[in-house]
């Protein structure tokens, strides 16, 4: 077992961590923090998962969240997407292993990665709507959110939603205010079977090795850890069955990074669009100092004068 | 639970089947992980789906509803066959080497004494050959063609893998895989737990599924061991303290039983009570019967009750039926012979089968009273909800009346869970409205009730002008004041015989546990099993120390285990005939030479021999009984019976319709489908999903949320078979109501071949009525059958035949 | 004589001194200011939410709420607006066999030589490929800003395609914003431009030198004195 994190004292306790430990803040160009935290996860062990929702129900409670009451949709997922009120989701695939034709039914408790290099951060306009702690949870503050959406656009894993009542973008924020003061997020709290626990990047890699450990003795031989370089790695990881092939746990995306489109939207792009737009003023001022005004002559006007008669006559 | 939550974590291999922990117990379901993840444990299910459990599991195999007996009684086959047996424990500890009476047999699925008029046994041949000296006859060398050991190895040798593929629908490379799994466990060093729930009990042989997977675990040696044990996961938080405290109508608190008309009086009653030993040596504890009959005597009625009296045995009520059980209640009252019903905490309405009978039963009372705090349907049958309630409501005449109670958070007290432990709870919020405790609404009426009968005398008052009630405010009594009843206290000196100016216990103070409990008056105890719950130490149950030496599991020092602060039954077959323990690395007690020590109380007399005195001290025997003698109503082998409603009949006995001993009411005879029947081909089951707790949490938002809308449950190939598109409406209907729900076609049902014929099955979650914060539905009750386990009468809710539609929504 | 190809409704040519011509009616004024404005309003918005140096620029709009909740109003303002001017404009923005000669001399053109070009209709080359370019850019402007318009339109294409739509919009945005800046530098560089579409008008001059082929047609139209009952010239 896990050893589980201990209840908060009851006095008052002082954030671990603010607005002086960003590594990253939206728009913005950032000092480095002077102090850098140890880097914290969430692990998610889709192989100890029972899918009983107790993360989805304890999101809702923390956050104060109120879901809409849907309707079955063909499946367990309620509601069947990710919503601004349902910050994670679980995901149920039935999926029949074709290697020993069995049936696996694959929960993945989904909701924002966290990423090293967060595509949200990196598409978001607004300065400082998004932030990076140098422990890794990357936030939204919801102030400074313009509602734009182009996190959206940047998240590789399809995480943050749009309010239609306030119009700003929300996703899983690792439950900050809890980790402030030394607790884990509520998802992990909540959650009766380990399948998630949580502390420092390190130990929950070494947590995750004996897991796999224990995956591939029980004949899952693709088990492994699901921390995407293309991202930077993530501050919640997931452990697979099949980590060869994460697409089966309802889309997980096997190689994800931040689009490349995006990425020249935000970086080339950028610099570029300025750039010519700057040299068309540029050089239409240049212009005018070289070659001078265009101005109509006397002549002109005489021709047209002439013209004008002429074409009266 | 024989063993604890907690100490499931110690376990080699884990047989989920009958239940599905991980979806209804999430939370005990933890300490299965843990296994898992720690010891390398391994998790079977066996279930008619592919459920939350399988989910996690190590090996699924598919089962068709309501042929449990005949799958472990293949696995018994099984082990015996290829030599899979803990024979020093056999030996030892059960009753494999007693000699069963002459005349004693069994053929054709029947027993000796079958009266098929009576739907019941003469059981007078399920009995032991009893020598001269009164004791059972034993052959220590089981060679004698009558010894227990014989008789079960022919019963179960009908049952070959071939057999139980054909009747279970288990595929035989399935059923070999799990069974050499489970064999595995015959080591003494390896263990298996069997958490077991609604998906063994809810059925018309129920008992009999419960008792076959026991009788396994007795030859593997499971019972008593760390890891091991007979788990039955108790559903609603405190259903396991409401059998303990005697709720069911022919109990009184502790196991004890009420007398029956049979039994007018104290020496009659006491007569089949006393428990003799059957072996020389044996404790036979129930030998202590009377000591704790005459302390619940004295609890009850004080000073009124007096040995000249007999303890006021006159009060208690004589039965002249079994039980009045709720179907029984429910048929009565259908017939108008109960006019008058309290509904305490309880939503028969969703909760009982043939909801169409119930709302006619509940439409004949002159009063109805609700004590919820919830809205139920039950309060409200009346009330017109569409398709979801055609009730009638100008036609009913029923007065309802609703008390709003508060709930488990809004008040203190104890509740106790599948592992036997008595949590003390304190409140987390104050009570809304106008609700009121339980106990402040149960005094109101016996404080009124008992004002009538002093004013107006009545047929026979003393037991309720006589009952006790010292509580400091009579109209409200307290937790601590109710569980310091049940723990019982002295009510005079007694005296001690070695040293007469010392007293052996003290008047007024609280008895330290039941071994002190006496027969003279001198002691009152409302519940023999919790005493030591509430000491002169205090407390016992709101203990919080979560220490736990050696990390064995047992938390001794957490709250109070019945009995006694017994983590783990019968313990003492943990160890071998001599005391030590079969596998030393999970030690739970041991002889030292001169007593017994260890990380547990000690389930035996602290100075026993273990040569001399066995370990199941409840037995009059001081083993265990692979053999059940009069014990059970269908006999003293599980044999399998098919469901009432089966899709086929009984391959082992044609003839047979459902549990031959079962109660039928005869107007529920003519509502249940045919065998094989083509107007309803689909075997249907209910069951609970996790994002939901029974009827309560549809009155939730969140919950709501998480699982919305009524669904059922069918294959891929059912869907195909009769065009239906997963989330599109269906109709389900079975003999006894219709309901309408949206499909989900999915690949964790699969049809299986029974007998060479497939069987499709329709799954059908029981979450949803006409009241509450979800999307109105149906529940699974419309469709189920009015029929109850021969024994204890739990409705059969999980094999029944219906049949399925294609349709559009209902129209409200 | 053939039918004037490029002479729009409106157009008409007072003699006197100097000689006042009619460019743009008042509606057409008033449609390209509207225009004019919108673009404006959605360059500055759409650079606020481009590059963060700018998002200062949401200060004008009252925050960024305010700029992301009424940039795609200002474009939708700006499509219908300029599909007026489209409307009015297209026939006379054909391409004629003299812009051919115009782009190949662009160097006499940049250097103000206009006495080496070919004599032109009411719309240089220079003009019509801004008219065009504007109508093209307004297309691909629209189109991927409601793929991108998250309050109303986010569920109708995939991320992908948002993405996608996202850097065409930025990057017609900034070819858009260029092409505004040549126009805007024309209409300074060319003395005597600003008025056609403040007052409506032009000198005769400024006709006969820019624009002399349609001076011509203008003239030799049968309609003369016409435009004393339409046009309102400021004076």
């Amino acid at each position: 077992m896990f050893p589980p994190i201990p209840n908060p004292p009851v006095t008052p306790t002082p954030a671990k961590f603010g607005e002086g430990d960003l590594i990253r803040r939206s728009a913005s160009n950032l000092r480095v923090p002077v102090e850098f935290k140890e880097p914290v996860a969430k692990l998610i062990d889709v192989s100890k998962c029972i899918g009983c929702k107790a993360c989805q129900a304890a999101c809702l409670e923390w956050n104060e969240l109120h879901e809409e009451i849907g309707t079955f949709n063909g499946s367990y997922t309620n509601p069947p997407d990710l919503t601004e009120n349902s910050l994670t989701l679980m995901r149920f695939t039935e999926w029949v292993n074709p290697e020993t034709d069995t049936l696996e039914w694959l929960i993945r408790k989904d909701g924002c990665m966290h990423c090293a290099d967060p595509g949200c951060l990196k598409a978001c306009p607004a300065p400082g709507a998004i932030v990076q702690y140098s422990n890794g949870i990357v936030d939204f503050d919801h102030d400074r959110c313009i509602g734009c959406g182009y996190c959206v656009k940047g998240c590789p894993f399809n995480i943050p939603r749009i309010s239609k009542a306030d119009h700003k973008a929300y996703k899983c924020t690792l439950c900050s205010d809890r980790v402030a003061v030394g607790q884990g997020p509520a998802c992990q709290k909540a959650c009766p079977t380990q399948a998630i626990v949580f502390g420092t990047k390190t130990q929950m890699k070494e947590w995750a090795e004996g897991r796999i450990k224990d995956l591939k003795s029980r004949g899952y031989k693709n088990a492994g850890l699901y921390d995407p370089p293309g991202v930077g790695g993530t501050h919640v990881m997931y452990v697979l069955q099949h980590a060869d092939q994460p697409s089966l746990y309802a889309g997980l995306p096997d190689n994800p990074r931040i689009s490349r489109i995006v990425e020249a939207w935000k970086g080339v792009t950028k610099y570029v669009g300025l750039g010519v737009m700057g040299f068309a003023a540029i050089a239409g001022a240049l212009h005018y100092l070289v070659a001078g005004a265009n101005k109509v002559t006397p002549e002109d006007e005489a021709n047209a004068e002439k013209l004008t008669e002429g074409g009266r006559s | 639970m024989t063993n604890s939550w907690t100490d499931i974590r110690n376990t080699d291999l884990v047989v989920i089947m009958g239940g599905n922990a991980a979806e209804a117990h999430p939370c005990g379901f933890k300490w299965v992980t843990e296994a898992k993840a720690s010891r390398g444990a391994k998790l079977v299910v066996v279930d008619p789906r592919f459920t939350r459990s399988a989910a996690v599991a190590d090996y699924y195999a598919p089962i068709r509803q309501g042929t449990d007996i005949a799958f472990l009684n293949g696995v018994i086959n099984y082990c015996i066959a290829n030599d899979k047996v803990q024979w020093d424990y056999v030996k030892a500890f059960t009753n494999a080497s007693y000699i069963v009476k002459e005349g004693f047999a069994y053929q054709d699925g029947l027993f000796t004494g079958y009266d098929a008029e009576k739907r019941d046994y003469n059981r007078s041949t399920w009995d032991y050959d009893i020598g001269p000296d009164g004791y059972a006859v034993v052959d220590d060398t089981l060679q004698h063609p009558r010894c227990v050991w014989n008789l079960l190895k022919a019963h179960v040798a009908q049952y070959t893998p071939e057999l139980v593929e054909r009747i279970t629908g288990t595929p035989k490379d399935k059923f070999l895989k799990v069974a050499s799994m489970i064999a595995e466990c015959s080591s003494k060093t390896k263990t298996m737990t069997s958490m077991y729930a609604l998906g063994w009990t809810q059925h018309s042989k129920g008992s009999q599924n419960i008792r076959t997977m026991a009788m396994l675990q007795l030859i593997l040696g499971n019972i008593g061991v760390r890891g091991g044990g007979m788990n039955a996961l108790r559903g609603h938080s405190n259903i396991q303290g409401l059998t303990d405290v005697g709720l069911m109508s022919n109990m009184i608190p502790g196991y004890l039983t009420l007398p029956t008309e049979r039994e007018p009086d104290f020496n009659a009653y006491m007569s089949t009570r006393g428990f003799k030993p059957l072996r020389p040596n044996q404790m036979s504890y129930w030998q202590n019967y009377r000591k704790f009959f005459v302390s619940f005597q004295k609890s009850m009625w004080g000073d009124a009750a007096t040995a000249e009296n007999n303890w006021a045995f006159d009060y208690l009520p004589k039965l002249d039926v079994p039980a009045y059980d709720i179907l029984r209640a429910f048929e009565l009252m259908k017939q108008g012979k109960i006019t008058n019903y309290i509904c305490q905490g309880f939503n028969p309405m969703q909760a009982f089968p043939n909801r169409g009978k119930l709302t006619e039963a509940l439409s004949k009372l002159k009063l109805l009273v609700v004590m919820d705090p919830l809205e139920t349907e039950t309060a409200r049958f009346w009330e017109n909800h569409g398709v979801y309630n055609p009730a009638d409501t100008a036609k009913i005449q029923t007065e309802v009346i609703q008390l709003p109670t508060t709930c488990f958070a809004e008040d203190e007290g104890a509740l106790v869970n599948s592992g036997r432990w008595i949590q003390w709870h304190w409140p987390a919020g104050s009570p809304p409205g106008e609700a009121r405790t339980d106990a402040a609404i149960m005094a109101g009426i016996h404080l009124r009730m008992k004002e009538l009968y002093r004013k107006e005398g009545g047929a026979f008052p003393d037991p309720i002008l006589n009952l006790t009630w010292t509580y400091k405010d009579p109209h409200e009594p307290t937790a601590v004041e109710l569980t310091k009843e049940l723990n019982g206290s002295v009510l005079r000196d007694v005296p001690d015989p070695n040293d007469p100016t010392k007293k052996l216990l003290e008047a007024g103070k609280q008895v330290a546990g039941f071994g002190v409990l006496r027969d003279d008056g001198s002691t009152a105890c409302g519940n023999w099993i919790y005493s030591g719950s509430y000491t002169e130490a205090g407390n016992m149950m709101a203990r919080r120390d979560n220490s736990d030496p050696d990390a064995t599991g047992a938390y001794l020092k957490w709250s109070f285990a019945w009995p006694a602060n017994r983590r783990i039954l019968y313990n003492r077959a943990s160890c071998d005939i001599d005391g030590k323990p079969w596998d030393p690395t999970r030690k739970l007690i041991e002889w030292d030479g001169s007593k017994w020590t260890g990380y547990d109380v000690p389930d035996i007399a602290v100075t026993a021999k273990p040569q001399d005195v066995g370990p199941f001290i409840m037995n009059p025997e001081g083993v265990s009984r692979l053999f059940a003698r009069g014990m059970m109503r269908e006999g003293p082998f599980p044999v399998h019976y098919e469901p009432f409603e089966s899709p086929v009949a009984n391959l082992i006995a044609p003839k047979i319709r459902g549990n031959p001993v079962a109660r039928v009411f005869k107007d529920d005879f003519a509502q249940f489908a045919d065998t094989a029947s083509k107007e309803f081909p689909y075997a249907a089951t209910s069951y609970r999903l996790t994002e939901h707790f029974h009827y309560w949490t549809k009155n939730n938002h969140v919950n709501s949320v998480l699982q919305p809308e009524f669904f059922v449950e069918i294959s891929e190939e059912l869907a195909k078979e009769k065009k239906i598109e997963n989330a599109g409406w269906v109709r389900v209907w079975s003999k006894r109501g219709s309901v309408f729900a949206k499909a989900y076609v999915t690949k964790r049902i699969r049809p299986l071949m029974v007998d060479g014929k497939p069987v499709h099955i329709v799954g059908i979650p029981i979450h949803w009525g006409f009241v509450g914060a979800a999307k109105k539905g149906f529940p699974a009750n419309v469709l189920t059958p009015f029929v109850g386990d021969a024994n204890i009468e739990t409705p059969e809710f999980k094999a029944f035949l219906v049949n399925i539609e294609p349709t559009t929504g209902p129209v409200a | 004589m053939s039918a004037p190809y490029d002479v729009e409704s409106g157009d008409a040519v007072h003699p006197g001194h100097p000689v006042q011509v009619d460019r743009y009616t008042v509606g057409a004024r008033i449609n390209h200011w509207i225009t004019a404005i919108s673009l404006i309003l959605l360059a500055i918005s759409g650079l606020a939410l481009f590059h963060p140096s700018l998002f200062f620029l949401t200060g004008l709009f009252g925050g960024g709420q305010m700029t992301r909740t009424i940039h795609p109003w200002i474009g939708v303002v700006l499509f219908f607006s300029f599909f007026g001017m489209f409307l009015r404009f297209w026939k006379a923005n054909l391409w004629k066999s003299e812009d051919g000669t115009w782009m190949r001399r662009i160097r006499d053109v940049i250097a103000g030589h206009e006495e080496k070009l070919p004599e032109l209709g009411k719309y240089n080359a220079g003009q019509k490929l801004v008219f065009w370019g504007m109508s093209f850019l307004i297309v691909v402007l629209i189109a991927s800003g409601v793929v991108i318009w998250n309050a109303y339109f986010s569920t109708f294409t995939s991320i992908g395609q948002q993405r996608v739509a996202l850097l065409v919009h930025s990057v017609a945005a900034v070819a858009i914003i260029s092409l505004w800046i040549v126009h805007v530098y024309a209409a300074i560089w060319v003395k005597g431009t600003i008025s056609a579409m403040t007052r409506g008008q032009v000198t005769g001059g400024w006709a006969w030198r820019h624009h002399r082929k349609w001076l011509r047609e203008l003239v030799s139209r049968k309609t003369p004195g016409s435009s004393g009952t339409r046009g309102t010239p400021a004076e």
